[in-house]
């Protein structure tokens, strides 16, 4: 291992020396100021004799720094106080959990590498990785029974695991912290969905908060619905009700329902009560239904279209309707009482010349259940017919709503 | 009407709570627990009935704060260990808690052998099946379905209730006693006393609770119905004890006080009673047993990986989470291996478990007292500062008590050898 590793273990403890070689005291902790430079370590907080004062030494009062420990250019140190903008190493890192991006997964800070640069004549930290692995564990639990340069000998046989310092996202569960540290979400926020989710569920609830808070809506919609019904309960109840009606009127409405069917009565209605327009209504409808019924199952987002229109007709209507596109198989035929016809596949009406009516391509009679229908006979269906998407239709035979695949493999995973 | 929803609610959120506490209260029954209540039972007879209050007390001060940090934090207990007070500690705690519930899986592998053999089932062939059948449930089995078959489990506690009410116990004699503390200075009746509560309190049962409430989901907010099946989970796991004792000192001790050397020898002593008292037993204590085969390992395996921060869970690949995958499996093949050993001192090992879940226990204890009196993570349900007199009182009853276990076992296994 190259020598201008330093191990923030083996940081700590370190003797800080001044101009005349005179011991000031010893590292207790390494602050990052993450609004000033990301990867910079800002200031070096030492314990100087017995006592129980702290002084924080700038990184630009450094000369050097080695394995024997620290000195200084510049004796003029200010004695420590709290501060806001800081994330300080051992207390905020060391131990404890944060994510990685790239492993999208929660894992524990067991060490932090840096690297020792030479910058205008002083040696300044910058913060390269975060230990993960055994080898930092090893490296811990042997460090001060062992001399330093022996444990950086024996290390080598075991393999490194870490990750680079830009693709942790750091965790602060009181908000007004996070802010001002600045940190960045957009790796949370561009992560798929799903493993997001998986993220959070392996999160402590005040963790989860944290991140629900401040990434954006529409990122924490898509990774609630990824989520097991009593974690997304747990979530939107520990939100602002108005944070929370923002994200579930950004979810898929049966989804929504589903999850406001999981909260108490009063926290529910509080938060129906926030949400607006027409997602508020598709819910209120979907609530009605029992949850292992067609109504409880079915999504209200779906594409009709008069039986008597033409393919240019129904492609009109997919394009009005570009948010269903990723899912969207399935375009259905209804009356003027908007009762259902039939359906079509979408890949048959694009394969149509525009003129054609729909009409003449329905091949097959529509298989379509009422919202009363158990879900048991619903799963019968899909697996009989091999279907992609169900239609279901109210007391009248108008459309309610559709069932798809997705929920039928929801269902199929809780049982 | 209102009253009768808001009743309706609070039951409805009771059962949906229920499991962590129930299934920690009840494991602490395993085959180390069943043997100490029988030979409390043989040789002293209804006399160690009083006890059994003020160990349900204990374990409920401990479990109570327990399953209130992990309601509340949402985190486990070696999670908080780690993140509070370093890796080095973590560390060295883990390390005892490894060796000490190895020898405890050892003890139920050999509660499973030994009960099995009574129904004529050689160990060579209940053993490995039984190894092997915990090492699939836990593996291929997710969380939901496994705390089902465990509910189930504990409802075979039933086993010992009808085992004695078929010795035909004098329940007069056994009422008195339940309320009647009896204090003799004699070193036999001593050591029993200390045994019964030192197999109250595992260290192992406090990691277990914690991440099963955590893995539960239950939250702050539910947590009231949490500290009710905490309490009920607890006396339930009494009134088995209770019934444990009862039968042995009916059957056994009336006919005439002796030593009994291992569960089964109780179970043989139910024999006159009938042949149904002896097989409800046996079937008992392998409930009991694979049951804690079960969870020991799986616990372990949990808590050490989260505390040490490697990849857990059931639902990870092997490849993905080897030091947890591995670590489940060797305890079972270790702890399953020797009891298929001739000649192996499994007697001295249960009393080092003894010694080692005494020796780690009183910082366990130490360390959750601590914790769960920090405002940063507990907020408003931090202790109380009646709960800390009630609890500090308790862990010091206990070190006291296990210290005391200790030291006997350390005895005993020096004059065994």
């Amino acid at each position: 291992m190259a020598e201008n590793i330093l191990y923030l273990t083996e940081l700590l403890g370190l003797k800080v020396y001044d101009l005349k070689r005179r011991v000031l005291g010893r590292v207790r902790d390494a602050a990052l100021v993450p609004v000033v430079h990301p990867v910079r370590i800002e200031r070096i907080l030492l314990s100087g004799g017995g006592g129980y004062t702290w002084v924080s030494v700038r990184y630009d009062q450094i000369e050097s720094i080695t394995l024997d420990g620290i000195y200084l250019s510049d004796e003029h140190l200010i004695p420590y106080h709290e501060d806001e903008y800081v994330l300080r190493l051992v207390r905020d890192l060391l131990d404890q959990q944060i994510i990685d991006a790239q492993g999208r997964k929660v894992v524990r800070v067991t060490d932090i590498t840096f690297d020792i640069r030479r910058e205008a004549l002083r040696d300044v930290l910058h913060v390269l990785e975060v230990d993960i692995g055994v080898r930092s564990v090893f490296r811990r639990l042997v460090q001060g029974v062992l001399p330093r340069r022996i444990v950086r000998k024996l290390q080598h046989y075991i393999p490194v695991n870490s990750i680079r310092w830009e693709l942790c996202n750091i965790l602060e569960p009181d908000p007004q912290r996070r802010l001002r540290l600045n940190i960045d979400l957009t790796l949370l926020e561009e992560m798929h969905p799903a493993d997001l989710a998986d993220i959070v569920e392996e999160l402590s609830p005040e963790d989860r908060e944290a991140i629900f808070e401040a990434i954006d809506t529409e990122a924490a919609a898509e990774a609630l619905s990824e989520m097991e019904p009593d974690i997304q309960a747990q979530i939107i109840e520990s939100l602002e009700t108005e944070k929370a009606a923002d994200i579930l009127e950004e979810m898929d409405p049966d989804e929504a329902a589903d999850v406001l069917s999981e909260l108490g009565k009063e926290t529910s209605e509080e938060i129906l009560e926030e949400m607006e327009g027409e997602p508020k209504a598709e819910v209120e409808e979907l609530l009605e239904y029992d949850d292992d019924t067609a109504g409880g199952m079915m999504n209200t987002a779906f594409v009709a279209v008069h039986e008597d229109g033409t393919v240019a007709d129904a492609l009109e209507a997919l394009r009005r309707q570009q948010e269903l596109a990723d899912t969207l198989n399935t375009i259905f035929l209804t009356d003027l009482d908007e009762r259902l016809k039939a359906a079509l596949p979408v890949a048959r009406v694009f394969l149509s010349r525009p003129t054609r009516k729909l009409s003449e391509l329905v091949q097959d009679d529509v298989i379509k259940v009422p919202v009363k229908e158990k879900a048991n006979r619903i799963i019968e269906l899909f697996d009989k017919y091999n279907l992609l998407t169900l239609p279901v239709v109210d007391e009248e035979g108008r459309m309610a709503g559709v069932v798809t695949a997705d929920d039928i493999i929801s269902v199929l995973r809780q049982h | 009407m209102q009253l009768l929803r808001r009743l309706k609610y609070h039951i409805l959120i009771f059962f949906s709570v229920i499991g962590p506490g129930f299934i920690t209260a009840m494991v602490d029954n395993d085959a180390g627990g069943i043997f100490t209540y029988s030979q409390a039972g043989a040789k002293y007879g209804y006399l160690p009935l009083w006890t059994l209050a003020p160990i349900t007390l204990l374990l409920i001060v401990t479990q109570e704060m327990g399953s209130r940090m992990g309601a509340v934090t949402g985190k486990g207990l070696s999670d908080l260990i780690r993140e509070e007070f370093g890796l080095r500690t973590t560390f060295l705690m883990m390390a005892v808690l490894v060796l000490a519930n190895l020898t405890n899986v050892m003890a139920n592998f050999a509660g499973i052998a030994s009960a099995l053999e009574m129904f004529h089932v050689s160990r060579f062939i209940s053993v490995p099946i039984a190894a092997i059948g915990v090492w699939l449930l836990i593996v291929k089995g997710t969380y939901e379905r496994v705390e089902k078959v465990f509910l189930f489990a504990t409802a075979l506690y039933v086993c010992y209730i009808f085992s004695g009410i078929l010795v035909k116990p004098d329940w007069k004699e056994a009422a008195i006693n339940s309320v009647k503390p009896v204090l003799m200075f004699d070193e036999g009746y001593l050591t029993m006393l200390i045994g019964m509560v030192g197999t109250s309190v595992a260290p192992w049962m406090q990691f277990y609770l914690q991440a099963a409430v955590v893995e539960k989901g239950i939250t702050a907010k539910d947590y009231a119905e949490s500290r009710i099946e905490v309490i009920v989970g607890c006396i339930a796991m009494s009134v088995i004890a209770f019934f444990i004792i009862v039968a042995c000192a009916g059957a056994i001790h009336t006919v005439k006080p002796r030593d009994i050397t291992d569960a089964t020898d109780a179970a043989k002593g139910l024999a006159p009673f009938g042949q149904y008292a002896v097989l409800l037993f046996c079937a008992g204590l392998f409930n009991a047993s694979i049951f804690a085969a079960c969870i020991q390992p799986l616990s372990t395996a949990y808590t050490v990986c989260e505390g040490m921060g490697f990849e857990s869970g059931v639902n990870k690949r092997f490849s993905e989470a080897p030091i947890f995958y591995w670590l489940f499996t060797l305890l079972i093949v270790i702890g399953a291996g020797v009891v298929l050993l001739p000649d192996f001192p499994l007697v001295k090992m249960i009393l080092m478990s003894q010694v080692l879940n005494g020796a780690l226990l009183p910082f366990v204890l130490i360390f959750m007292i601590l914790l769960i009196n920090k405002e940063r993570l507990m907020k408003k349900w931090k202790n109380s500062t009646m709960f800390n007199v009630v609890g500090w009182l308790s862990v010091i009853l206990m070190i006291g008590l296990t210290s005391a276990l200790v030291l006997l076992s350390i005895r005993d296994i020096m004059s065994n050898h």
